[in-house]
């Protein structure tokens, strides 16, 4: 062998040795599943139903890009699916007030998308400074959040369904179902919060505090980083997410309801650990999460294609993945 | 000769590729006390905890009273009789004493606990170990000290005939280690046989029946405690002579303006009413019994922790009483005595660790980490501190104690200080070690830089400070300069024979 390929390998060694199995193992099994549902019914792999497939885990992917960083500091936000079913309802409801004045124009639906980012991010400072300056335990905060929120909605329902006017329904449909070159919007905006999430998370300070934090509070502390007011900021850093996937949310079926993004904290959390960050903190992978949020997305569809398992049994696939990857986990790091 | 309580034939083991123990022949006599002494990483705790079932080796064998055993983990280890008391305390905080004593083997009654026998069993231990613990007591309640005595007792519970102590007495008082001391030898004489690891060698001297001493994962020797003083056992460790371990004292420094001027600083409960003065360029121990307050005065002094009343002024300027980042920002570092829980993320590689007080130097032009930039600021602080790692990217945990305190060291000098405030920076660390902080001190004041040593180990204090402030129960004792920096001196103040200083 001569030299060049000597260190030719030695570099793929290196290389081979520096890939962490945690990181690639969500790839995988996304790349697993894929083959799967191709052999199930070969429908799956056809663009329009791989467009769908990736399109639907943009919601959850979002809100879980926020939560990789709350989880990242080792706490939790249970009040996302809340908050975006409450967020959609204000939405709506300021766009139906809004058109009176300014007519189904674009103007009224950018006025409603600042409207929702500034909901978020108050959403999320309430959150995150009852949890900081109440020294409250941050699952029982966003549990009373999340009921919150829930009820809040149903309340400006009426205990029905809020609707958004018709004109401006036509306006905002292509923010969900439109492209660009090719590529659904959704899709385009997820990839954007997932790459701004990575920048955030491993080439700021900010990040670095966030795992820091999640390490140890109390190494945090003595390391004269301000532990509040960076938990502060992921709270409202969840809540700019949760805002983003409303704002997608909301034209693709034009209305909101007490059910509205009913679960959605649970299938954000369970992308976040089957992506590979650990809930007590202190690691975050916001690659995983993505193939977490996607994972979930191709579940739903296999089931959906194939009449082997009854689609109903989709919450308890979900729940066996869920322990299976964590398990997985586990046993290739010991 | 003596019946062999435990016995090793050359044991080998390693973590992950880093070998740490080479071909180690080690043995116990029944009803004797052998103390295992070296530097930190040269093998002590993982032999022990090969002896105890927590790890297995890679080859060798392990013999019990002269048969080979294997222990697939420490409940079979027990079982056996062989149990091991650890450095960090493995209690139960909520749970009472007695709870904790028979924690996993609670003695049963048709299927439900035996609450008055357990009581009844307890309370026979801790009085045959001389305690007056309550068992009834909740753990959490309990003195360092006495959760040590704790832990004892869970071993004896077991009728544990070979007996492990990693670093006894680390948190206890002069007072405390001597009743631990007659309770080993009380064991001793009823034939448990103890393997006994310590740093500190006049312990050693005064305890050991025998001593093996390991240096990089070799035995190096096992001798007659008798047949060894402190400063052979010293040689033995390190390999080489350790002329002095303390450096020279430089000339008293002239005191110009204080650095640091500290008014009247109270902290309910821990301090009242504390001043002082810091001049450039001297070491200020700061000496006293554990729980004397020193550490919470220091927090208050740099922000970490709220006082209620009082004043810093740094150069002549107050100080944030609620910003460590303001100190920071002023030059002024704290390196706290809780190594594992306050001072380093074991969790985390070493470049983040090392940096983390300096991220905003270790930014690329468009202010995003620069990862080539934190790597080089390790490379320098391995370097300059000459820390033993495993690989680069190995986590803080990988490393033995006095590796850590040298990255900790390193995670300070970061922010360039001016004032160095260190808490007990020798605790656990090896002898080897010990001496290179100490020559690091005494470089720090020698450039004009202003030190504070908070030390439990009077030796430290007295072999390094210029000057010292005594304290006992949140009050400074008095200032001892010259001549009266002494032990003797020091500990009438410690006691409250002598002080008192208004203030």
């Amino acid at each position: 062998m001569n030299q060049e390929a000597a260190t030719g390998w030695a570099k793929v060694k290196e290389l081979g040795s520096r890939i962490s199995w945690q990181d690639v193992g969500p790839l995988i099994a996304v790349f697993a599943l894929m083959v799967l549902g191709t052999a199930i019914n070969p429908t799956f792999l056809s663009m329009g139903n791989l467009t769908n497939v990736f399109t639907r885990s943009a919601f959850t992917g979002i809100i879980a890009i926020g939560a990789t960083f709350v989880i990242g500091t080792g706490s939790i936000d249970l009040s996302v699916g809340s908050m975006a079913a409450f967020n959609s309802g204000v939405m709506i409801i300021f766009m139906n007030y809004l058109v009176q004045h300014w007519g189904a124009t674009w103007a009224t639906v950018t006025a409603a998308m600042a409207l929702s980012l500034l909901l978020g991010a108050a959403g999320g400072l309430v959150n995150g400074l009852v949890i900081t300056k109440g020294r409250i335990e941050s699952f029982i905060v966003t549990l009373g959040t999340m009921g919150i929120f829930r009820s809040l909605v149903t309340y400006l329902a009426n205990g029905g369904t809020l609707s958004l006017n018709l004109p401006v329904r036509g306006l905002y449909r292509p923010v969900y179902y439109g492209t660009f070159l090719k590529i659904p919007i959704p899709l385009i905006i997820f990839c954007l919060v997932a790459m701004v999430g990575a920048v955030l998370m491993y080439k700021t300070r900010f990040g670095r505090y966030v795992l820091a934090i999640g390490s140890s509070y109390h190494v945090a502390h003595y390391s004269a980083i301000n532990v509040n007011r960076i938990r502060v900021l992921t709270y409202i850093l969840q809540g700019i997410c949760v805002a983003i996937a409303t704002i997608i949310y909301v034209p693709r079926l034009g209305s909101a309801s007490g059910t509205t993004g009913y679960g959605w904290e649970l299938e954000a959390i369970a992308a976040v650990i089957i992506g590979g960050t650990a809930m007590k903190g202190g690691t975050a992978k916001i690659l995983g999460t993505v193939a977490g949020a996607i994972i979930f997305s191709i579940i739903g569809n296999i089931l959906n294609l194939s009449d082997a398992i009854s689609q109903y049994l989709n919450g308890a696939v979900q729940g066996l993945i869920i322990i299976g990857a964590v398990l997985v986990q586990r046993t290739s790091k010991e | 000769m003596a019946e062999l309580a435990m016995q090793t034939i050359k044991i080998c083991k390693s973590y992950g590729t880093v070998p740490v123990l080479f071909d180690v022949d080690f043995e116990l006599k029944k009803g004797e006390i052998h103390a295992l002494i070296g530097e930190n990483g040269a093998g002590k705790s993982t032999l022990v905890k090969i002896l105890a079932g927590y790890h297995q080796q890679a080859s060798g064998e392990l013999l019990r009273r002269g048969k080979p055993v294997t222990y697939p983990n420490t409940g079979a280890a027990e079982a056996d009789g062989v149990v091991m008391i650890h450095q960090e305390f493995n209690l139960a905080n909520d749970l009472t004493v007695e709870e904790n004593i028979f924690l996993g083997k609670e003695i049963m009654r048709r299927g439900f606990l035996d609450k008055a026998a357990m009581r009844q069993r307890s309370a026979e231990i801790l009085q045959n170990l001389g305690t007056t613990i309550n068992p009834r007591a909740r753990v959490k309640d309990l003195s360092v000290s006495d959760k040590q005595m704790v832990e004892i007792a869970k071993a004896l519970a077991l009728n544990s005939e070979v007996l492990i102590m990693d670093e006894p007495t680390a948190v206890l008082t002069a007072g405390e280690i001597d009743v631990l001391f007659k309770i080993i030898r009380a064991l001793r004489d009823h034939g448990v046989s103890i393997v006994y690891i310590s740093h500190k060698l006049h312990e050693v001297k005064a305890l050991a029946d025998r001593v093996t001493v390991l240096r990089d994962g070799h035995r190096i020797c096992t001798e007659r405690a008798s047949e060894l003083n402190e400063d052979d056992m010293a040689r033995l460790m390190v390999g080489r002579e350790l002329s002095t371990l303390f450096p020279p004292k430089g000339q008293a420094p002239h005191r110009s303006a204080p650095v640091l001027e500290v008014q009247k600083i109270s902290c309910p409960r821990y301090v009242q009413n504390a001043s002082f003065q810091l001049y450039a360029g001297e070491v200020l121990g700061f000496a006293g019994l554990i729980g004397a307050g020193r550490t919470e005065l220091m927090e208050c002094v740099v922000g970490l922790r709220r006082r209620s009343s009082g004043t810093v002024l740094y150069r002549g300027k107050p100080l944030s009483a609620r910003s460590y980042g303001d100190a920071i920002r002023n030059r002024i570092v704290y390196l706290s005595e809780d190594r594992k829980g306050k001072g380093l993320f074991t969790s985390m590689p070493l470049a983040p660790n090392v940096t983390i007080l300096s991220l905003h130097e270790h930014l690329t032009r468009f202010g995003f980490l620069d990862g080539r930039k934190e790597e080089a600021t390790l490379d320098q602080t391995i370097e300059e501190f000459d820390v033993r790692i495993p690989s680069k990217r190995a986590l803080v945990s990988m490393l033995s104690g006095g590796n850590q305190q040298k990255i900790a060291l390193g995670k300070l000098m970061q922010v360039e200080p001016d004032i160095v405030i260190l808490d007990e920076p020798t605790r656990g660390i090896d002898v080897g070690t010990k001496q290179q902080v100490y020559y690091f001190i005494r470089e720090l004041a020698e450039r004009g830089k202003s030190c504070i040593l908070i030390s439990s180990e009077l030796p430290e204090i007295v072999g390094l400070s210029d000057r010292v402030i005594v304290m006992r129960s949140g009050v400074v004792m008095g200032e001892l300069t010259g001549e009266e920096v002494n032990e003797e001196e020091i500990m009438l103040y410690a006691t409250g024979v002598k002080g008192g200083m208004a203030g």
